[in-house]
């Protein structure tokens, strides 16, 4: 982010009536608050307006940004939050909250995926596969520490959990993803190894 | 006593083992990859770096998935995103602060209210309770707490009852006053600033 204004310049600009500044802060931050909610929901059309919905709220409540936090763990907690109330509303696939039935779905969406596993030529679309595989909860945790760039801390408030056991959790969903990786794309993850 | 993360010399391999040992091993390598492991702990999964191969081997695994996993990219949202958030924020203003307009003496008195109602039942149940009463076969004191016994009358007639009451109407009072009075000020501060900018 050289030579781009810090996150509080951006907010207070904001706060003192400068509407268009906020856009600044949503093209910052569209393709992590995206990719979070799009881990919910699958669908890219449902994760747009949660996406959108949830700057909404950010611009609406900015006041309430009191700096304790960066601006994008506070971010996060609200995405994290309105996507478990979408899913609430809509009655749809409430995955991160019911772990039992979590286990169940994710088996049978690796069935769905045997047939593709041949045609998975990138590295990185078969990450994304196998990220895919995971719970929501999993791959919100490895979302938040790899592209959030968030610390453990910081996941713990977003997921109002303690540091030790986002470590725990972050551990865990890396065993698993490794577990799908070598399960079904055990010809990439060679590649991997290798390099 | 075997030390944090230094690998088991044992000579039982069974697989249940030998799996505990591979996930013991995976934490201690991914703890050591984010920098999360203390000094000491480091120095000695460094060790094992350098002289275990089974250690080697698996450092460059989760390396690999590390690496792969730091290189990911975000997925996008379509090119409009920008423009229709900017869109719909246009519709809104920012909400003023939540500490600005929750008035810190409102929760006092509300908290003040509840003390003061909470401790003048205390005082009247325990005004009611029978100390010096035969209770030879229990050595709890007896409670006369029977609804249908209990004096009304007594109760709303009694003295610590208007004390009480007292002490609410002059809490209410005092908000009302605070109340009135930061209105007042609200008002004021509206009007010169309007004379100024005249």
């Amino acid at each position: 982010m050289t030579g781009q204004p810090p996150d509080t310049e951006i907010i207070n600009k904001v706060l003192k009536g400068e509407q268009s500044a906020f856009a600044l802060l949503v093209e910052r931050y569209q393709n992590y608050v995206f990719t979070l909610v799009l881990r919910f929901t699958e669908n890219r059309e449902d994760a747009e307006e949660i996406a959108q919905d949830v700057f909404v709220k950010a611009y609406r409540s900015l006041a309430d940004f009191r700096g304790d936090s960066k601006f994008s763990t506070w971010l996060f907690t609200i995405s994290r939050t309105t996507c478990l109330s979408f899913l609430r509303k809509k009655k749809l696939d409430t995955r991160s909250l019911d772990n039992e039935r979590t286990g169940i779905q994710v088996e049978n969406r690796e069935s769905g995926f045997n047939a593709n596993v041949v045609e998975q030529k990138s590295k990185h679309a078969m990450l994304n596969q196998a990220i895919a595989m995971l719970s929501p909860d999993d791959a919100q945790v490895l979302n938040l520490f790899y592209k959030g760039d968030q610390t453990l801390e910081e996941i713990g408030k977003i997921m109002r959990l303690e540091p030790n056991t986002v470590k725990v959790k972050l551990h865990r969903a890396r065993q698993r993803l490794k577990e799908k990786m070598e399960k079904y794309f055990a010809h990439e993850v060679r590649e991997i190894y290798a390099d | 006593m075997r030390i944090k993360g230094e690998p088991n010399q044992s000579s039982d391999h069974s697989p249940v083992k030998k799996y505990i040992m591979d996930q013991e091993m995976e934490q201690r390598i991914w703890e050591y990859i984010d920098g999360y492991c203390s000094p000491a702990e480091k120095a000695l999964i460094s060790k094992n770096l350098a002289e275990n191969p089974a250690w080697q081997s698996k450092y460059t695994e989760l390396m690999g998935i590390h690496v792969l996993l730091q290189s990911e990219e975000p997925d996008m949202p379509s090119l409009r995103f920008t423009k229709n958030v900017m869109e719909e924020i246009s519709r809104y203003q920012v909400a003023p602060a939540t500490r600005n307009y929750i008035n810190k003496n409102v929760i006092r008195g509300i908290t003040a209210f509840f003390l003061v109602m909470i401790i003048g039942l205390l005082i009247y149940f325990v005004g009611q309770i029978r100390w010096s009463g035969n209770s030879s076969d229990s050595l709890l004191p007896k409670y006369n707490l029977d609804a249908g016994k209990l004096n009304w009358g007594k109760l709303l007639n009694n003295t610590y009852l208007n004390i009480f009451i007292g002490i609410n109407v002059i809490l209410g009072l005092i908000l009302a006053d605070k109340f009135m009075q930061e209105k007042k000020n609200t008002r004021q501060a509206g009007h010169w600033s309007k004379g100024d900018s005249a």
